[in-house]
């Protein structure tokens, strides 16, 4: 049927690179932007109860915001990867 | 539009590439030096405007890196090559939001080659950096602990666990040039992408809060290689545990 022949061109013709692609950055970008929000949670609340030590709690997070998001660059690159190479 | 993750080579010198991120990396070391050598040339002991600045960027520098290393020692051991990571980077990143990076070029048969690309989209240029870095830190270990210390690290023969630990060390200093150089490239490259399909859908007013975080990104990028550079090295120079 014309039906069936046009649903059976369509799946044929997914475009499943691009596809990967963007799955591959969204569910990358999932656990380092959890991560990097109990981090800053976590942080403020310290922040909060010693404001004294701010600065030295500031440099440590950001330190470890930068560890986290790196897994984000990861999961980034192999987006790019399959997108262009 | 046409993005490529390899910087395009504009010519060849000697049999060497002359990528377009080369001469970016070039203008940005030309930057620092000229910089450095007006500096020298007009210090004197109650500082001008500008050198004021300068000295406000170096102390407050100084002040972060004491508060990591703990040791005043080593910190002037350190400061030099940290220093100079965390400007080239943050110079490279910040030359890169100048008009004409990455819209000049030359049209070579539909696609555009621009003459400018940032320095750190350039994988070559941020894993030279990380080797610098991690080879700087196992140098200054080597140098300060001696051969059998700083290889007792690695290699530990005094039992399976010691060993197996020792072996997970000099595995994660592989994976750490890696994930310095890919951090840094990351970053730069997802800018500058962000950068070329906003211009390319709205290039007016839109891309202007896209640059603020983009400066705030290069800031932020050039501070975590240089901190991090300076945690190894401090890592790398004090005694097993």
């Amino acid at each position: 049927m014309e039906a069936q022949e046009l649903v059976t061109q369509a799946a044929n013709t997914l475009d499943l690179k691009s596809l990967g692609a963007a799955f591959a950055i969204g569910a990358g970008a999932l656990g380092p932007g959890i991560g990097i929000g109990l981090l800053a949670a976590k942080a403020m609340e310290a922040m909060g109860r010693n404001p004294e030590a701010a600065p030295k709690i500031q440099t440590a997070m950001i330190l470890a915001a930068a560890f986290a998001e790196a897994i984000a660059i990861y999961a980034l690159v192999v987006a790019l990867i399959i997108k262009f190479i | 539009m046409h993005i490529s993750i390899a910087a395009e080579k504009l010519s060849t010198v000697l049999g060497l590439p002359i990528t377009n991120s080369l001469i970016m990396s070039w203008m940005a070391m030309a930057v620092l030096i000229i910089v450095a050598f007006a500096l020298k040339r007009t210090m004197a002991v109650v500082p001008g405007r500008f050198q004021a600045f300068v000295e406000v960027v170096f102390e407050s520098l100084l002040n972060l890196v004491d508060s990591i290393t703990q040791d005043r020692r080593k910190t002037e051991k350190f400061l030099p090559l940290v220093l100079t990571i965390f400007l080239f980077v943050i110079t490279a990143n910040w030359l890169s939001l100048l008009p004409g990076v990455g819209s000049i070029g030359i049209r070579e048969e539909e696609i555009l080659v621009p003459i400018f690309r940032p320095a750190n989209t350039d994988l070559n240029n941020t894993l030279a950096l990380a080797i610098i870095a991690v080879v700087a830190a196992h140098f200054f270990g080597l140098r300060s602990l001696g051969i059998k210390k700083h290889v007792g690290k690695f290699i530990n023969l005094r039992g399976p666990i010691d060993f197996f630990v020792g072996l997970l060390e000099a595995i994660g200093e592989v994976s750490r040039i890696l994930s310095f150089s890919f951090r840094l490239f990351g970053n730069m490259f997802a800018g500058e992408v962000l950068l070329l399909v906003l211009a390319s859908l709205i290039p007016f007013f839109v891309p202007i809060p896209f640059l603020g975080f983009e400066l705030f990104v290069g800031f932020i990028q050039a501070l975590v290689f240089a901190m991090l550079t300076l945690v190894f090295l401090t890592i790398a120079t004090s005694e097993h545990h």
